[in-house]
């Protein structure tokens, strides 16, 4: 391995100091997201305002980021969340990770505060902190083109904040290239109150391989799965927009924030109704799958304008939540929250919420400034998106995501907001899915499916193909039976794929074919040269979500945070075909479902990982500010 | 002739396997700045132009080259490189108009497109297709049948005989 380094930059004193990275740290927590939360606990103490000098920011490359694994692009980032005080954690593909490992840099570690805007340059092991003043006010698309005027090289990767960063919407994303977003838990806020506009980088450093040819040949061998498999090559054409034809059909999508659980005459949303505006399709770095839209946005807001996506979430967030049903107002929709650098999953169901509030009469003109909050009116979404990113009017208060946004609105608006520690969830409705369920409340970012859906689940594999699969007996679609296991399973490889800086989408989350755990063993293996088997992945892979969720009991989480939206126990589905009608989430059988998730952790009934377990996972360290 | 590279810049992702693919083959490393060849790419404008070695007839690079490192080989239609002759003087680089002809900056080398003998691992490694490597003397009946494709579709449908 090239001697790769970590960035330590304080933005208070412009002082910057690397250092590189041994083996044995390697071997717990490879790279990337494993890597990142480590950093990030121990640079952390518990109780620091998230958005004053104090937090830290980390940006991470995978251990294979930049090489020939499958898919290496992936950019992890993280700090103490202004949107939820737990853990900022949020992970962007495009091609700027591999351009930080080609510079020579796996991680920075970002504390302090600029005194004026400032962003980042760093070239080839220089690191240079200049002056974004002509950049501030100016949204995601421009910056990085002015950038790489300034610096003279089209080369240049940028990831940057908008408006809303600078606004310090308190789930502003960041954004590297038209559309990768790092979008959850308001990592865009950090840099924002930091006042660090943007990162440009560029490298033209390389990264050995440890056995070329092996590596070659396994690459090959993955292609060919790829050009094989039927739901990748669905996958690499219509893009995770597929995924809303299932999941509308079978009724487990958020409709009017969450009163419906499917859209109805929702078929203007399917996947098939993008083609007609798809030029084509995108990857990023390393990635035979490209699933990733282009389009020219064809009316209203961006009018002309080229754009990436939208993703199946932004669809939801944008259209299902809000019950638009026009692929277009997406593609408009999905426009603007990029050029503001907003996270669209957020803002979608923040207004959702609102909506369904101004509908029932608890919130009127009065408190929306004069808005009119209707069902399925794109022109109002598309004016909430800027309202919110400018923080002007009633998008102040939903600029605050859900927590504050209930303070300001009243305790009457609380049942109806959708989200797990003050992180609202995506457009899918888990009421019918208890494993599902159970990943969205346990999370440890708040309320996401990214941590741990088993999506394979919804492919309904016969029983034994998924016991030969998983190696235990996993739940099926519907039954709380064995949901802690899978979910625990699914956790643990979407973190290891998460340190390996790959991508989510081809390990199991797709199909029950592509890569497992001895994949991901031998392709670290065959780059690094790191010998690890199955079992130490599984081991790292528990000491990184293991340490996450220390990072948020150490901020005061425990049990009561694990819980669910009142919604999904007390409302049923009112639609949809089967079981997914008529289902809630059963109290006491979630938490006999969150009793048996904690115990295959390690962790204690309040979700605390027992003394045992931090010791067996080398995390002995009693965290900080407890007795 | 033998064969030669196509590209299709319609067809092109942007992924750069195609980079780390080479790279990977001529250094064993991931390292896009030794690439053979390159996928320029406009990000605003979603468009991606992979730029690979023409392998000219009169090729610039082999005219300029003062020690005749540089030679045609007609077996497998490239310009090939001879490592022990070049003395490392640049003049290809600065003489290619498509800035095919590149320099490893750490070994002081020139570095050329070899067509990898005949494998050409980036070709390999395209799952779009993007880059295709293919029989020069046919290379253009595929799109000449797309051209004319269009021209039938026109026939068909305005070009109806008097008879019918």
């Amino acid at each position: 391995m090239r001697d790769q380094k970590i960035a330590f930059i304080d933005l208070s004193s412009g002082a910057v100091k690397t250092e590189t990275i041994p083996e044995k740290t390697r071997r717990l927590f490879l790279g990337g997201r494993g890597l990142d939360i480590h950093l990030l606990y121990d640079s952390l103490s518990p109780g620091v305002d998230p958005m004053g000098p104090d937090n830290v920011l980390t940006v991470s490359a995978g251990l294979l980021g930049g090489t020939i694994a499958p898919s290496s692009g992936r950019c992890h980032l993280g700090a103490k969340s202004p949107l939820t005080g737990f853990l900022g954690s949020t992970n962007m593909g495009g091609f700027f990770a591999p351009e930080l490992r080609f510079a020579g840099f796996d991680h920075l570690v970002i504390r302090g505060a600029a005194r004026e805007p400032s962003y980042l340059w760093i070239r080839d092991g220089e690191i240079q902190v200049r002056n974004a003043g002509h950049l501030w006010g100016r949204d995601t698309f421009e910056t990085p083109a002015m950038i790489r005027q300034e610096l003279g090289d089209e080369d240049i990767k940028v990831a940057c904040i908008g408006q809303a960063g600078e606004n310090l919407v308190r789930y502003a994303c960041v954004l590297t290239g038209l559309k990768n977003a790092g979008g959850r838990t308001g990592m865009g806020c950090v840099m924002g109150s930091k006042q660090l506009k943007a990162i440009a980088v560029r490298g033209t450093g390389g990264l050995p391989i440890a056995h070329p040819q092996e590596a070659v040949e396994y690459l090959r061998n993955f292609m060919e799965l790829i050009k094989d498999n039927a739901v990748m090559k669905a996958f690499s054409v219509l893009g995770t927009p597929m995924f809303q034809d299932d999941s509308d059909l079978i009724g487990r999508v958020r409709n009017r924030n969450f009163q419906r659980n499917q859209v109805p005459d929702g078929r203007g949303l399917y996947a098939e109704s993008m083609q007609k505006y798809s030029i084509s399709m995108a990857a990023c770095f390393g990635c035979p799958v490209h699933c990733r839209h282009r389009y020219v946005v064809p009316e209203g807001p961006g009018k002309g304008s080229y754009m990436e996506g939208p993703e199946w979430s932004t669809l939801g967030a944008l259209a299902a939540e809000v019950d638009c049903r026009r692929i277009e107002a997406v593609l408009s929709g999905n426009y603007l929250v990029n050029k503001y650098g907003i996270d669209s999953l957020e803002f979608g169901s923040m207004l959702a919420w609102a909506i369904e509030l101004y509908e029932k009469g608890i919130i009127d003109t009065g408190t929306t400034g004069g808005m009119d909050l209707s069902w399925g009116d794109e022109n109002m979404v598309y004016q909430m998106v800027k309202k919110t990113a400018l923080r002007e009017g009633f998008g102040a208060i939903l600029a605050e995501g859900p927590l504050r946004a209930i303070e300001v609105l009243g305790e009457d608006t609380r049942y109806y907001n959708v989200h797990v520690k003050g992180m609202s969830c995506m457009h899918t409705d888990e009421r019918a899915t208890p494993a599902m369920a159970l990943g969205i409340a346990t999370s440890t970012r708040g309320a996401d499916h990214l941590r741990s859906r088993p999506g394979v689940d919804a492919n309904l594999l016969p029983r034994d193909v998924k016991d030969r699969l998983f190696g235990f007996r996993s739940s099926d679609i519907g039954s709380y039976e064995g949901s802690a296991k899978t979910i625990w399973w699914h956790e643990l490889i979407y973190a290891i794929v998460d340190s390996l800086g790959t991508c989510k989408f081809q390990p199991l989350f797709m199909s029950p074919s592509i890569l497992g755990w001895e994949d991901y063993a031998r392709l670290t293996y065959v780059i690094t040269g790191l010998e690890m088997s199955s079992a130490d992945m599984v081991d790292i892979a528990e000491r990184v979500y293991t340490l996450e969720r220390l990072f948020n009991t150490r901020e005061g989480a425990g049990r009561q945070d694990d819980i669910l939206p009142e919604r999904y126990f007390r409302e049923a589905t009112p639609l949809g075909l089967g079981g997914f009608k008529g289902a809630t989430i059963d109290r006491e059988k979630y938490d006999v479902m969150l009793d048996e998730y904690y115990e295959t952790h390690g962790w204690d009934v309040n979700g605390e990982p027992k003394p045992e377990t931090l010791s067996r996972l080398g995390l002995a360290k009693a965290p900080a500010g407890k007795a | 002739m033998g064969k030669m590279l196509v590209v299709d810049y319609s067809r092109c992702t942007g992924c750069r396997l195609c980079e780390v693919a080479c790279s990977l083959k001529k250094h064993g490393t991931s390292n896009a700045s030794l690439a053979r060849l390159r996928v320029v790419k406009w990000e605003p404008v979603c468009l991606e132009v992979p730029m690979v070695c023409q392998q000219c007839n009169s090729a610039p690079c082999m005219m300029v080259c003062p020690v005749q490192a540089l030679e045609q080989d007609d077996t497998l239609g490239r310009i090939k490189l001879d490592e022990d002759r070049c003395i490392g003087c640049k003049f290809c680089v600065a003489a290619c108009p498509f800035g095919a002809m590149g320099v490893d900056a750490v070994a002081r080398r020139v570095i050329k497109c070899d067509l990898c003998d005949g494998e050409p691992a980036c070709v390999h490694f395209c799952e779009t297709q993007a880059i295709k490597y293919v029989d020069a003397g046919t290379v253009n009946l595929v799109r000449m049948r797309e051209a004319a494709q269009r021209i039938s579709e026109l026939i068909r449908k305005y070009a109806v005989p008097e008879s019918a």
